[in-house]
């Protein structure tokens, strides 16, 4: 209980009439890897945004139930408090084009109108770009605009932006689908690290990204948390008769 | 199947050459019109003619320096009022397509563009100059803002719209405030849109002459006061050509000569904005 960092109690979500996420319940420890997989449409997505309140952004959407981040209902919070408070990352990287490299990492900053001395930023610029091992890359190049990156880049560029506000969890929405295979294992490789001071939840529909990366997986099916177990053990054992299925392809 | 195809070639490249001559055709009234004007309105520009107000009758020389100061003075009051209101009133329409209000709104910009500039004129000459008294530039520009609205609102909206929702969530994940969101990310990502849209209305406006005729009316002599009737460039142009002297329709060309060069200046400043500023996304 002690190592739990998020916890779902009972937590549904809707578009309109749609029930998309039912009554799920996990419970998530420290510097633990999750990966969150299942087919298209299974509610992995929103499940996910609704950790850090993303999901009640799009009209019409609502949720009911308890996520509990630290002990403390996320839906008893302020919003803006809790989307600072968790990283996120998204499918296609989404690096303020207005904005130089140095810029884009301090973002969370910038935008928030928190003053930050020069001296402190260019720590935070260093850290957060090294721990995305993004700063042999870039650090000649912190002035030019982010969007000239690569794809991969750009996308390390945006993890590096979510460690700058220093979260204790980061989410990732199918963090490498629009990734080429080069920036995928760059960007994968740099989860291992990231391990050590995060907690990271990562929905992914790439079966084979779940098993390489999570050190448990989690298995949603028609918005239902199927089976939430030991990723190895998952993937060579799993105890529902649709997870195996799914693992072994027989739909997807 | 042989002739057929032969056939279809020939159908194909004649459609090509009908729609090529027509793109040229259309550029000719603009070359003609722009020489013409270009030919009889430089020689009349000089530093006496920027410099100096309408000479008496009679008398040689004159100039446009008042209508030149009141078409400054009346545009820029009137972009003061209109470049708020219609930023503010594009990012809702951007933000909340599917509302009534959304809907509404938008069907009123389309109706208030499509508004004949003299009706435009004609409300506000009810509306502040016959409740005040007198003619004024306040009028004109108040006038002028009514037609730049539609213009500002339209581009702002069109603008962002074509901005992708990832960036927004972007900033919002990050825990940044709404309001900080559309001031910090979505619309100096916009900018270069924004911008080219407030230049155009400018544009539009600096050569309206029905808005200001019951407005500002115009004014021989040098005026910087809001509160009086003020000289615009159309207007002093109408007055000029209408009047029975040679040389006033020679001054006359040289303002239509000014006129036009503000208006290509605009308008180019319009297209080096959006090109050069344009952010890559």
């Amino acid at each position: 209980m002690e190592n739990t960092i998020v916890k779902a109690e009972n937590y549904n979500s809707y578009f309109g009439d749609n029930h998309v996420v039912k009554d799920v319940n996990i419970s998530i420890n420290k510097n633990e890897v999750i990966a969150v997989m299942g087919p298209s449409g299974c509610g992995k997505t929103t499940f996910l945004r609704g950790i850090n309140r993303m999901h009640e952004l799009i009209p019409g959407a609502t949720s009911k139930g308890k996520i509990l981040l630290d002990g403390q209902n996320v839906y008893d919070m302020n919003a803006i408090y809790v989307r600072a408070k968790i990283g996120m990352v998204f499918q296609r990287p989404n690096p303020f084009p207005n904005l130089s490299i140095y810029e884009n990492v301090i973002a969370g900053y910038l935008l928030n109108g928190i003053k930050v001395a020069k001296a402190d930023k260019d720590v935070i610029v260093e850290k957060s770009l090294t721990s995305a091992a993004l700063w042999k890359e870039v650090k000649d190049s912190l002035y030019k605009k982010g969007t000239f990156l690569s794809g991969g880049q750009q996308q390390r560029l945006c993890i590096a932006r979510a460690i700058a506000m220093q979260p204790e969890l980061i989410l990732f929405d199918e963090p490498t689908s629009a990734l080429d295979p080069i920036s995928t294992s760059s960007v994968e490789a740099l989860f291992h690290e990231l391990k050590a001071n995060y907690t990271l939840i990562i929905v992914t529909h790439n079966m084979q990204q779940a098993a390489r990366v999570s050190d448990r997986t989690a298995f949603f099916y028609m918005g239902e948390l199927v089976e939430f177990d030991d990723t190895k053990q998952m993937f060579t054992n799993p105890t529902d008769q649709r997870t195996q299925n799914y693992i072994t392809g027989r739909f997807s | 199947m042989e002739p057929k195809i032969g056939m279809r070639n020939l159908k194909s490249s004649a459609f090509k050459g009908v729609i090529i001559f027509f793109a040229f055709v259309i550029t000719i009234p603009l070359i003609i019109i722009l020489l013409y004007i270009i030919k009889q309105g430089i020689t009349q520009v000089n530093w006496h003619f920027l410099t100096n107000v309408p000479a008496p009758p009679g008398e040689k020389g004159g100039g446009i320096a008042n209508a030149l100061v009141g078409s400054f003075i009346m545009v820029m009051l009137a972009a003061v009022a209109a470049v708020p209101i219609g930023m503010l009133a594009g990012i809702y329409l951007s933000e909340n397509p599917r509302t009534k209000l959304a809907y509404y709104s938008g069907l009123c910009v389309d109706i208030l563009q499509g508004v004949p500039s003299i009706v435009v004129g004609i409300v506000v000459y009810f509306w502040v100059v016959k409740p005040f008294g007198t003619f004024s530039a306040l009028g004109g520009s108040i006038a002028l803002a009514i037609m730049m609205l539609p213009i500002i609102i339209r581009s702002t909206e069109q603008t962002l719209k074509l901005l992708p929702d990832s960036l927004k969530e972007a900033a919002l994940s990050l825990g940044v405030p709404y309001h900080r969101v559309i001031l910090k990310v979505i619309v100096p990502c916009g900018f270069a849109g924004i911008l080219s849209g407030i230049t155009l209305s400018i544009a539009r406006v600096i050569g309206e002459t029905a808005p200001l005729l019951f407005t500002a009316l115009g004014n021989r002599f040098f005026s910087t006061n809001l509160t009086k009737p003020m000289e615009s460039l159309p207007h002093v142009i109408f007055n000029y050509a209408t009047s029975p002297y040679d040389d006033w329709h020679d001054l006359a060309w040289g303002a239509s000569f000014i006129l036009l060069v503000f208006v290509l200046t605009l308008n180019i400043v319009t297209k080096v904005i959006t090109r050069k500023w344009k952010i890559q996304l």
